[in-house]
């Protein structure tokens, strides 16, 4: 077995020390002052601070930057160092990024979830490197006798133009160190930003085209023992009795430990383990009603009709308006459960020593992580470090603890480090799915095609609140009902990228649609005349900004050529999620009788892009991601079992059945509000919109594969 | 259990292992070599690809004990100084979302263009389509494939 060490604090201890005793600006990412301290080289080298925040400068001019926030994909771990380096005039080819541990004292929000690291960390982050670059100009100030106005820097490097000299960073940051910090430093102008909003690469890329070892996955340790675990096969069971007799005697196996609901299966290999646990004879007994999707269908049409609703949002006399509609149109539209298929499947390392717990994985809250371990073990946070790893993306899957949980439990029980692994099987059929949900939606249209009434009611599978009441087009209408039934089904879930609205826009910008082609207006115009009424006259509280979405609106419409293109059949959409606005075009085009989506035109804003590269492919891959399930995923159930366990049964979006995807990104100043998320709700409207002015046939139903539309097309 | 010898990335291995298990546990569990990745177990994804004498192959589920005297190459020997042409296009396009699947995409792409060094659009999109992405990197794996083409001779 080899010890394959992962980028860790060691690690970067020794990358530290390599360095050549530099000096250590450190920073405090999780005071909003980000007012740097000051560390001893020799004291971090020896152990003595255990500082997981900071930049340093080295005497050979790197720059280490730690990023706190996991990475799974939304290129954090690029964005962040971009971030500091701007402030700081850093060298870019000269700057490392590691990946820090979890470390509640030095961090805020060591969380990836809600699009909402760099909205977070925008000024943290800047301030940090401001103040580490205000040091530095300090002390050529003081070893050149100059004044501060006089010092310039660029690159790296210290400039003092008339009298000819320059220092590079290295040079002086053990003078630099010595200073005091600044309570107060001023950041750039965003305008003279040079690094900011320019492409670079994805600070991982050698590791990751080189096959290095990075995932959770990737992680091993001497004596570490690994866990495959048997749950219960069905939502609603409960073990009963366990015969691991014959699971014991294979070869390789170590023991077999059974903690809650789950059986594991612990040896010296995944294999051994995996065919093993096949060995296992488990009796469970219900605990729960075990549902079917066709239980899920009867249950949504009865908690749509009569089910106890929690009103959302009021605005004016629904039922008046609806009385004196001139037209009413109603559509009910359905998305089913999703598994998240990070193609990392689900892992954890645990060891439960007799002094604390050393937990190392992919997991996109490692807090959460620890504090299941602080209960499963009773050693106090502190006792309990989390290393984390880069991720083979999370989709909100990761927001979970229940690997972190079952590798304490497992490593406790064995006294022994342990991984567990989750194959394809168990992470499909596993749950914390995104929950299935039907909406129905009801609008009143008066005799000039205004849109005076509108209802909305969501009924999901264990989704709390299917809507997001405050979003367009409440504000545009008067008379306004939002509501919402629960059903609490064994059938677990959790965030999925976007959580809610990655279905719900779906489902209300395809039910505007209608509500458009209804009043007889165009779907962009229909939505821009909205947006002024809720500007002009609006109605109750407005959570969204009808300027940035009128903006994208507009640009969408403009780089799609809007309802001028000939043989090509567009749809529209426009969505607000997690503080960002994308307005989304899909053009369909119908090929010997068959409609092919070629063509999404994204308008994102998402205020100051910081890495162009990884921005433009976040969006391509949301729509991606957006369309792709909207079209094929399709999680259903008989008797609490999924019937899907693998890509075979299960499709993902490959790329023979991509769009291209045109991205354009509104450059308006404003500090970032997030992109891990946005793109992916517009799309799958923007798709069925357009699928429905080539087929006539509207699409309510996720995966649009089996609707109507697409039937006895080959 | 059974002591195996294997070539890999020009270089003798040996492991004790179970005859049955699938080549990407030998190299992942008894090997070290962790570039091959784990994604469904069934051939599906492609995240496990590696080359078989020059072919590309799902080592998920291949059993060790088929390879023989096959030449195997991992993602770690696909060059050197990980400048075979596949991977310095991957860095230049900046393929990676979270980079997990792109060992697999790089294996495929690489034995691909051995055999066919200037595909057409349409090849490259049916042979890459084996291989999944769930970041939706694909519009970028389809130009990186086509500049390391356009680069290998």
């Amino acid at each position: 077995m080899q010890n394959l060490e992962q980028t860790s604090r060691r690690n970067f201890l020794k990358i530290a020390s390599a360095a050549g005793g530099g000096l250590f600006l450190g920073f405090n990412w999780a005071n909003a002052a980000a007012v740097p301290v000051i560390v001893n080289p020799e004291s971090l080298a020896a152990g003595a601070v255990n500082f997981n925040s900071f930049l340093t400068i080295g005497t050979d001019n790197i720059i280490t930057i730690f990023s706190p926030n996991p990475e799974i994909g939304q290129g954090i771990k690029t964005a962040f160092p971009m971030i500091v380096a701007e402030e700081l005039d850093a060298d870019w080819t000269l700057v490392k990024t590691v990946q820090a541990n979890l470390d509640s004292s030095k961090y805020e929000r060591q969380v990836t979830g809600g699009s909402g690291a760099v909205p977070h960390s925008w000024e943290r982050l800047r301030k940090a490197g401001a103040t580490a670059r205000y040091l530095l100009v300090e002390a050529a100030s003081k070893r050149w006798n100059v004044p501060v106005s006089e010092i310039t820097t660029e690159k790296g490097k210290i400039f003092h133009k008339s009298s000819g000299k320059s220092l590079a960073y290295g040079a002086l940051a053990e003078e630099a160190s010595k200073l005091t910090v600044p309570k107060e430093v001023k950041l750039k102008d965003e305008k003279s930003f040079t690094l900011i909003g320019q492409s670079v690469r994805n600070v991982d890329n050698k590791n990751i085209i080189t096959g290095k070892p990075l995932f959770g996955l990737d992680f091993y340790r001497e004596g570490m023992l690994f866990a495959l675990i048997q749950r219960p096969k069905a939502f609603g069971l409960k073990l009963k009795s366990v015969d691991a007799e014959a699971a014991k005697k294979m070869p390789g196996i170590v023991n077999v430990v059974t903690f809650e609901n789950s059986v594991a299966v612990v040896g010296k290999s995944t294999w051994q383990v995996k065919k093993a646990r096949e060995l296992l004879k488990i009796e469970y007994e219900k605990e729960f009603d075990l549902e079917s999707s066709t239980d899920h269908n009867r249950i949504f049409k009865q908690l749509l009709d009569g089910g106890e609703a929690t009103v959302r949002r009021k605005n004016g006399d629904v039922d008046a308006a609806f009385k004196n509609a001139a037209k009413v149109i109603t559509a009910e539209y359905q998305c089913p459960f999703l598994p998240h298929s990070p193609l990392e499947p689900m892992n954890f390392f645990a060891h439960v020593r007799e002094d604390g717990v050393e937990l190392v994985g992919p997991t996109q809250t490692p807090d959460r992580a620890r504090g299941e371990a602080a209960k499963i073990t009773g050693f106090p946070p502190e006792k309990i470090t989390v290393e984390i790893t880069r991720q083979g993306g999370g989709f909100g899957r990761r927001l979970a603890a229940d690997f972190a949980i079952e590798a304490t439990h497992v490593s406790k029980l064995m006294k022994a480090p342990v991984k567990v692994i989750w194959t394809r099987e168990d992470d499909m059929t596993g749950g914390t799915y995104r929950p299935a949900v039907r909406y129905r939606f009801e609008a009143a249209l008066d005799k000039s095609g205004q849109m005076i009434g509108y209802k909305l009611r969501g009924v999901g599978m264990n989704a709390g609140n299917p809507t997001r009441e405050d979003n367009f087009p409440s504000g545009a209408v008067d008379n306004l009902l939002i509501d919402s039934v629960d059903h609490k089904s064994p059938i677990t879930t959790g965030p999925w990228r976007a959580p809610i609205t990655n279905f719900l826009a779906y489902a209300e910008q395809s039910f505007l649609d209608e509500v458009a082609e209804a009043a007889g207006k165009d779907p962009v115009q229909f939505r821009l005349e909205l947006l002024e009424k809720a500007k002009k006259a609006p109605v109750g509280e407005i959570k969204y900004d009808i300027d940035r979405m009128i903006a994208v609106i507009k640009l969408a419409a403009e780089k799609s050529n809007w309802g001028k293109k000939k043989g090509v059949h567009q749809g529209f959409s426009v969505y607000f999620s997690h503080r960002s606005y994308v307005a989304q075009v899909g053009e369909v085009i119908v090929e010997k009788g068959k409609p092919v989506l070629k063509n999404m035109i994204a308008a994102v804003d998402c205020g100051i892009v910081i890495n162009k590269s990884g921005s433009l492919q976040q969006v391509r891959g949301g729509v991606v991601d957006g369309i792709g399930h909207a079209m094929y995923g399709n999680l259903t159930f008989k008797d609490g079992v999924p019937d899907q366990s693998n890509f075979n049964g299960f499709r993902l979006i490959r790329m023979n059945e991509i769009p291209e995807v045109d991205v354009h990104f509104v450059d308006n100043g404003i500090s970032p509000t997030g992109l891990g998320e946005p793109a992916l709700p517009p799309a799958g409207a923007a798709a069925a919109n357009a699928f429905y002015r080539a087929t006539k046939k509207r699409l309510r139903n996720q995966p649009f594969i089996e609707e109507e539309a697409f039937k006895n097309i080959s | 259990m059974a002591l195996l010898k294997l070539q890999i990335n020009n270089r003798s291995y040996e492991t004790d292992v179970e005859e049955d298990t699938p080549l990407l546990w030998v190299l992942r569990d008894n090997l070290g070599l962790v570039g091959t990745k784990f994604g469904c177990g069934i051939a599906q994804c492609g995240a496990c690809t590696v080359h078989l004498d020059g072919e590309a192959v799902r080592s998920c589920t291949l059993p060790v004990s088929a390879v023989g005297k096959g030449k195997v190459t991992t993602i770690e020997g696909l060059s050197e100084k990980g400048d075979h042409p596949v991977q310095k296009a991957w860095d230049e396009i900046d393929v990676a979302q979270c980079g997990y699947c792109q060992a697999g995409q790089i294996m495929t792409a690489a034995a691909f263009l051995k055999k066919n060094p200037k595909p057409t659009d349409a090849q490259i999109v049916e042979t890459m389509s084996g291989n999944l992405c769930r970041c939706g990197t694909y519009h970028r794996i389809r130009e990186a494939v086509k500049s390391a083409a356009s680069k290998t001779k």
